[in-house]
């Protein structure tokens, strides 16, 4: 059995230390002259005490027990794991981005400024959008600005509008980030296709619309072809569309949502721009827009004088204000930049053909053996039922965790919502074709085993570094640190 | 076809793939999107580049930008120019954790759930708090957020804000505020910290949350012991906004009576970047447990009764509770949260408070060294930063454009968030500064004022 791993405080040792600190060439401060005692630490902070190679060591063994794109395929639906291309991570620690501040004059940061400006236009043109703002940190960070932006639009015109609208496959994000802009939410269910019900959009749209929100292609990878129609329905009610781009790797330069009739789009930059996920963060999550809604974007945004000099913008009076210190996940943009010059404008198209010709592959090669929820051409990604397998006793949970011992990261589960027992693959474009036809022989493998040895499935994974985990007790008696100060 | 070191489909693959999909061209799998918004031609967009070629560009733009490599820096206002231990870039270079995604397996992110467990147990540690989140964007954003959150357990509507927390924090409240439908009453200042008196007649039984900031904006460290009964008197929520490098000296927030507390980590470890990306901290009591925004990881058991830890409380969160979740919040600054957690293991016990000690040190000299017409605004305690009065009509701008020429990066120009601070500037000297670079920096100031 792998032994536990410790944790880094119970590595401590009183009189280890793992940092170096020049000696002070200034007079040494007694704190007692310039600061009252009550305002002093009365009891030391109890940080463990190791020196450099148990640091080295500890998280060197806790990255061993992670799984990352470069450890293997990461078919995770809706999340476009794909190869986070390592001259990215060399140019965003370039000291002349790593090492400076937001606050620096802008005379000496026009480098940064001109490259935020490009990336504004860029993404603007690749969105069919009028401008772009670059400060959301976060895909549902986008969400919530571009429908505070919305808000302000309709209030700009005397409009009070109360509600937003999201299909039942929406993201969890769509709701909430509704809710923390002041809007009431309404679900509509989606039809057979899995695509938006027209009829149940019309009933539900009013004056009281203050937006659609919608992915397309949607969660289920089906791109909504009525996408026009539904355009009209919600803009001929007076309310806006906002795009979720979740799922815009299926899209670059073969459709725009600007086209699409959309008003308001984000972009998750840790997807489609390849930017490292970071284990939970961080994103980004520009925000493009209609012209009509340009006077609401946050402040500041780059612009650029006549003489060619970059500056931050701050005149915008109907601005929705700011949304994030400074100026965004700066780091971020200036991956997602060299990741879009690495391709330019025809190697985004590429790269969202081969994404959706590997879905494609992948679910006509799956098909015989777990349902399809929605038969016909998907696009990046598309979702299975696993729920032919319950009568096994085996559920789509079973199937991740054993994808496990053979070296995958699982695909998303039980997202969407409306599909039981869901499966949802994302190949992405950096898979070879060798490494999807192991992954599904494996998948087809697993479905035989569940018919045949289900236990086997069921007690799996056997592995990993630990088991399947108690999560009932976790959350029922929660241990949130290890108070070991 | 054009090939791209990417991309491993070959024309051979394409067509086989095709042939099993039963498509005839890449085109019929894109048939399902009318052709009237189909896209033609190629996309006004800047061009591709060779790696080569994209490196020298890349440099090119690093290189018209300042850093604090060649230009000792002056400038905090909630970003600092601090040591990194060289250690930190080596782990969070392991791509195990920075090409991973939010660990939804823990069978397979065991590595990344302890990394948060352990950064959760630090923030606990030098907050004193009971409970801390997995990391939320920023302290900015965490400051709102604390706002929401304070407004969601008391059932009320006004957040009262000092005009010493950072002006950013503040625009990004009223943002949230409007969007929450809330009240936002900001209290004044006096001689550098919140208006006392002020605070205590803002603060009603409609109080939802009082947050203050401390060492505040202008560095000075806020008197929360005479705060908090104002706050608590009314049954409001104690919301303090701290710089986490300053708890190794100064009482910690628990400890004062804090109800939530936030914070930026970018002090500790986290590179400048222009502002972003860096890490908000959250904590709170034992109370608001179950309010708390964001990610959390807890401890518990595999079948083998192993230790092991899994994202929990997941009840709160949006993709479970969707429009009644406590925050939209999903994706946060895990690699970010790695940086200040591997920071704080660097520095240990002792190293915490030697390197505040050493900012304290180098402040207060730097505090010293002005003669002339320059002097201090505010004489109440500071940390790390403080505020000079330049000369009667001195543009802080100007100067700090001078400034750059000298090869220094002055500090920030209050007078663009305060008007009755014009003329003011606000300075940080951290432990990176040298004697030679600070009496070098006043020498210069005092030269072009």
């Amino acid at each position: 059995m792998i032994p536990e791993k410790k944790l880094i405080f119970e590595l401590s040792k009183p009189g280890r230390v793992a940092y170096s600190l020049p000696e002070s060439d200034v007079p040494e401060v007694d704190l007692k002259d310039v600061i009252p005692e009550s305002m002093m630490r009365s009891k030391p902070a109890e940080l463990p005490e190791v020196y450099e190679v148990d640091v080295i060591r500890h998280y060197t063994e806790l990255s061993r027990r992670n799984f990352g794109i470069d450890n293997g395929f990461y078919p995770l639906g809706s999340c476009t794991m794909k190869y986070n291309p390592k001259i990215n991570e060399d140019t965003a620690r370039f000291p002349g981005f790593a090492k400076i501040h937001p606050h620096q004059p802008e005379e000496s940061i026009q480098g940064a400024l001109e490259l935020l400006y490009t990336l504004q236009n860029d993404l603007a043109a690749l969105t069919g959008m009028d401008q772009v703002t670059l400060q959301p940190a976060a895909g549902a960070h986008g969400e919530w600005t571009g429908l505070m932006m919305i808000r302000a639009y309709h209030e700009s015109r005397g409009e009070k509008r109360s509600k937003v609208i999201v299909p039942d496959s929406s993201h969890g994000t769509n709701p909430a980030s509704a809710t923390t802009a002041g809007y009431e939410t309404i679900t509509i269910k989606s039809d057979e296709r899995g695509l938006v019900d027209l009829d149940g959009l019309r009933e539900a749209v009013g004056d009281d619309t203050a937006a659609l929100m919608l992915t397309n292609p949607n969660t289920l990878g089906l791109f909504e072809q009525e996408i026009e129609e539904i355009a009209a329905i919600v803009h001929e009610a007076g309310g806006l569309l906002y795009y979720d781009g979740a799922n815009s790797n299926a899209i670059m330069g073969i459709t725009r949502p600007g086209d699409m009739g959309f008003d308001v789009v984000h972009l998750n930059l840790h997807k489609t721009m390849s930017t490292p996920h970071g284990g939970g963060g961080p994103g980004a999550g520009p925000v493009g827009v209609k012209s009509k809604l340009i006077p609401f974007l946050p402040k500041p945004i780059v612009s650029k004088y006549e003489d060619g000099t970059y500056y931050w913008d701050y005149d915008r009076p109907q601005s929705i204000g700011r949304v994030k210190a400074y100026y965004g996940n700066f780091g971020i943009l200036v991956r997602a930049y060299t990741y879009m010059r690495t391709y330019g404008p025809d190697g985004l198209r590429r790269v969202s053909e081969v994404a959706v010709i590997n879905a494609n592959y992948m679910m006509h090669r799956l098909a015989p053996y777990f349902e399809v929820a929605y038969p016909g051409v998907c696009k990046h990604e598309f979702v299975l039922s696993g729920r032919k397998l319950k009568q096994y006793g085996v559920r789509t949970l079973d199937v991740a965790k054993r994808l496990l011992d053979f070296g995958y990261h699982p695909p998303t589960i039980y997202f969407p919502l409306n599909v039981e027992e869901c499966i949802m693959i994302e190949p992405t474009e950096t898979e070879s074709k060798e490494t999807l036809d192991d992954f599904i022989d494996t998948m087809i493998q697993i479905a035989k085993e569940a018919e045949e040895n289900p236990e086997l499935v069921i007690n799996a994974p056997y592995d990993t570094v630990v088991k399947r985990l108690d999560e009932t007790t976790a959350a029922r008696k929660p241990v949130l640190n290890c108070t070991c100060g | 076809m054009k090939k791209h070191r990417y991309i491993p489909m070959t024309e051979q693959d394409q067509s086989d793939m095709l042939a099993t999909i039963g498509a005839e061209s890449v085109k019929d799998l894109f048939s399902d999107i009318p052709e009237s918004i189909q896209y033609k031609g190629t996309l006004p967009m800047s061009e591709a580049l060779s790696e080569a070629e994209l490196l020298k560009h890349m440099s090119e733009l690093a290189e018209r930008n300042a850093n604090f490599e060649q230009y000792p820096s002056f400038l905090g206002a909630g970003i600092y120019d601090h040591h990194i231990p060289v250690v930190i870039n080596h782990m969070i270079s392991r791509s195990e954790f920075y090409t991973a995604y939010t660990p939804y397996q823990p069978e397979i992110s065991q590595g990344e759930l302890q990394a948060i467990f352990e950064f959760q147990s630090y923030i606990c540690e030098l907050t004193d708090m009971k409970v801390a989140n997995a990391s939320m964007y920023d302290g900015a954003t965490a400051l709102a957020e604390a706002a929401a959150l304070a407004s969601g357990a008391t059932r009320r509507k006004r957040i009262v804000v000092s005009k010493t927390v950072h002006p950013e924090a503040r625009e990004i409240l009223h943002t949230t505020a409007h969007g929450l439908n809330l009240e936002v009453v900001e209290v004044g200042i006096s001689n550098g910290v919140t208006n006392l008196d002020e605070l205590q007649t803002a603060i009603n039984d409609e109080t939802a949350a009082v947050l203050i900031q401390s060492p505040n904006f202008f560095g000075c460290i806020e008197d929360v012991r005479s705060i908090e009964p104002l706050v608590h008197e009314k049954k409001a929520l104690l919301t303090l906004s701290v710089n986490p490098l300053s708890l190794g000296l100064l009482e910690s927030p628990g400890k004062l009576g804090a109800d939530i507390v936030v914070g930026d980590a970018q002090p500790l470890g986290i590179p400048a970047a222009l502002g972003g990306p860096t890490c908000g901290f959250f904590a709170v009591t034992e109370k608001l447990m179950r309010r708390i925004p964001g990610r959390i990881v807890g401890q518990t058991t595999d079948t083998d009764g192993k230790r092991g830890f899994v994202l929990t409380l997941q009840a709160r969160e949006q993709h479970i509770r969707r429009e009644k979740a406590t925050s939209n919040i999903c994706s946060n600054q895990a690699l970010l949260a790695l940086c200040a957690s591997i920071y704080m293991s660097t520095m240990g016990k002792s190293g915490i408070q030697e390197v505040a000690q050493l900012n304290l040190n180098k402040s207060h000299y730097a505090a010293q060294q002005f003669s002339k017409d320059s002097k201090l605004a505010f004489d109440a305690p500071f940390f790390n930063e403080f505020v000079v009065k330049l000369p009667e009509g001195s543009n802080v701008e100007e100067v700090n454009s001078k400034l750059i020429e000298k090869g220094y990066i002055g500090g920030f120009n209050l007078g663009k968030s305060y008007p009755e601070l014009e003329g003011h500037m606000l300075l940080a000297v951290t432990e990176r500064r040298t004697k030679d670079e600070i009496d070098g920096f006043i020498r210069e100031l005092e030269d072009c004022i």
